[in-house]
């Protein structure tokens, strides 16, 4: 029996679904974490990359940034921003891959807002803008996204589009002349929301030990299907140590 | 042989000369890496404003040059410094108050606008974007763009692709070209000439700097003669396409410069502290940018120990075990 946060539970339920093979977008902070946490536990065969150009870095520390000159040793490739946007791109190397993101926003169709709140241009709050997320979001079949789950943040509508999921529903990716894909998961603080494979909302999946679905829709600014969730397994003492030990002795994200 | 070359400058004289007013500047680097930090200072130091400014993702150097109310205008696709300001704190004021004006792109849609640039082309075609806000609200007007020759009439276009169904598209986005008035660029190595050597990752940089009227290179190690010529696979700068070549060690502090410092995160955690306060700001800019004559003046700011602490390891190109919290 050990003791994990939150933090914790989110980076390993995301590790858990790269899946060996895959080629992993991967941002800053936690979600650096969950593709490192992913290669050690289940995924040794996947490679991880960065928008910024490499490829298959080594990671002896985390990066802070995508740009962080930790991403740039011991890779295979250094490549640039181009390259690695059009191996998203790419109709043969695309398909492999699954992004991993972050966002202010998200609604029940899994479009992400990064950009602003308020009315865009001048808007009340400004956040960081797209960077690659919009790209990702384009091209890609599988996008993972890490959230705080708070009813502010889980809205019915977005203040600005700024990465695209399922649109508008089941034929909106289509209708817009977007590559199929789309958000796989959205992996919170609370639980894990998956998407209907018919109407594209958002489900809930699962949830973490301790927490129960009824707060997860309290927390939120819609509401969705409940009733397939389960439970979802601990983080094991193995994985922790992995996660821990080797991806963030420093403490630096987690 | 020794070479000599009319390229070499100061700082100060390669910015009066090729920066000016108004002009269209774009810089190299990615958030916290390989900004042209140097040449960022000495531009808010000649008080230069009415900058058009763009950028892909760059995090420092586009703060500082807001912050400071060198730039009017903006198109970006990301504005943070990695884990010391997810959002870059100047620029979000800047937006938040409308002492700026801003367009939005993506990462991708920003490099495809540089490629275009030094491709000679008006636009190149993507996927990204479709159905989203990037395509559909615009930061400058319609107004504005059609009463100014230098900007495009349409942010970006939504066409039907031409080729009919061919590689399964349906639909393309066209991002506009970008020609700017100067590019510059912060690299390990160049010669008197301009040739010029970047390592680690380009980023953008390439397309960049072949979009533009006007490059200025700052670097680390000035060769003084044609031996970057023994390793031309090294080299990305061709010497045509660059107008001033200046020698600035440590020319992208506290931005990181792959194997020779990494980014200082004590200056980047106190840029945050002061940049979060309007008066605190007003003396950082004081003490660190207009109270200065030069970037060694700036660096002897800084303790010795610091500067210590983020040489490169030899092996890895980074400061191994430096404390970044």
């Amino acid at each position: 029996m050990s003791d994990y946060s939150l933090k914790e539970m989110m980076t390993i339920a995301a590790a858990r679904m790269i899946q060996d093979g895959d080629i992993v977008f991967c941002g800053t902070g936690i979600s650096m974490l969950a593709a490192m946490a992913a290669k050690h536990i289940s995924a040794p065969q996947s490679t991880i990359f960065f928008e910024t150009g490499a490829i298959d870095s080594l990671l002896e520390e985390v990066p802070l940034a995508v740009a962080d000159p930790r991403v740039m040793f011991w890779t295979s490739v250094n490549g640039n921003l181009a390259d690695s946007f059009a191996t998203m791109q790419n109709r043969f190397t695309g398909k492999r891959v699954i992004g991993i993101l972050g966002a202010a926003q998200v609604d029940p169709y899994g479009n992400l807002n990064s950009t602003c709140l308020g009315e865009y241009p001048r808007c009340r709050t400004r956040f960081s803008g797209s960077g690659g997320a919009c790209d990702v979001g384009s091209f890609v079949p599988r996008t993972i996204t890490f959230m705080q789950h708070e009813k502010r943040k889980f809205v019915e509508r977005l203040d600005y589009l700024t990465t695209p999921g399922y649109l508008d529903g089941p034929e909106g990716r289509a209708r817009a002349g977007l590559p199929e894909g789309g958000p796989l998961a959205v992996v919170t603080n609370l639980g894990v929301m998956g998407f209907d494979p018919d109407t594209k909302r958002m489900i809930l999946t699962g949830y973490y030990p301790g927490i129960h679905p009824q707060t997860i829709l309290d927390n939120m600014g819609f509401s969705i299907d409940i009733s397939e969730a389960s439970e979802l397994r601990p983080p094991t003492a193995d994985e922790l140590d992995i996660l821990r030990n080797r991806c963030d002795p420093h403490r630096l994200i987690l | 042989m020794v070479q000599r070359s009319t390229k070499v400058m100061t700082l100060s004289e390669a910015v009066s000369t090729f920066v000016t007013p108004g002009c269209h500047l774009s810089i190299g680097g990615f958030t916290i890496n390989r900004n042209p930090m140097a040449a960022v200072y000495e531009i808010i130091r000649q008080r230069i404003g009415h900058l058009h400014l763009y950028a892909h993702s760059n995090g420092q150097g586009v703060d500082e040059l807001v912050g400071a109310g060198c730039v009017d205008r903006i198109e970006i696709a990301y504005a943070g410094s990695g884990r010391f300001a997810p959002t870059c704190i100047r620029f979000r004021r800047a937006v938040e108050s409308g002492s700026i004006q801003i367009e939005d792109y993506s990462n991708y849609h920003m490099t495809l606008r540089f490629m275009a640039g030094a491709m000679g082309v008006p636009f190149l075609p993507t996927r990204s974007g479709l159905g989203t806000d990037i395509v559909e609200k615009w930061g400058f007007s319609r107004e504005m763009r059609r009463n100014d020759p230098r900007i495009p009439d349409d942010k970006l276009l939504v066409i039907d692709n031409p080729f009919g169904a061919w590689a399964n598209a349906q639909k393309l986005v066209l991002v506009p070209a970008i020609n700017t008035d100067v590019a510059i660029l912060h690299v390990q190595k160049a010669d008197v000439q301009g040739t010029a050597r970047i390592e680690g990752l380009t980023f953008s940089d390439v397309e960049q700097f072949k979009a533009s009227k006007h490059v200025i290179v700052t670097c680390e190690e000035l060769i003084e003669d044609d031996s970057l010529k023994a390793d031309p696979d090294s080299n990305q700068v061709p010497h045509f396409c660059v107008s001033a070549v200046v020698h600035v060690p440590y020319g992208a502090y506290p931005t990181a410069c792959y194997r020779y410092y990494d980014y200082d995160p004590k200056y980047l955690n106190e840029y945050r502290k002061a940049a979060l306060d309007d008066a605190a700001y007003r003396e950082y800019l004081e003490r660190f940018v207009y109270g200065v004559q030069d970037h060694r003046e700036l660096l002897s700011l800084r303790e010795a120990a610091d500067l210590a602490a983020i040489a490169a390891d030899p092996r890895t190109g980074y400061a191994v075990g430096l404390d970044r919290r």
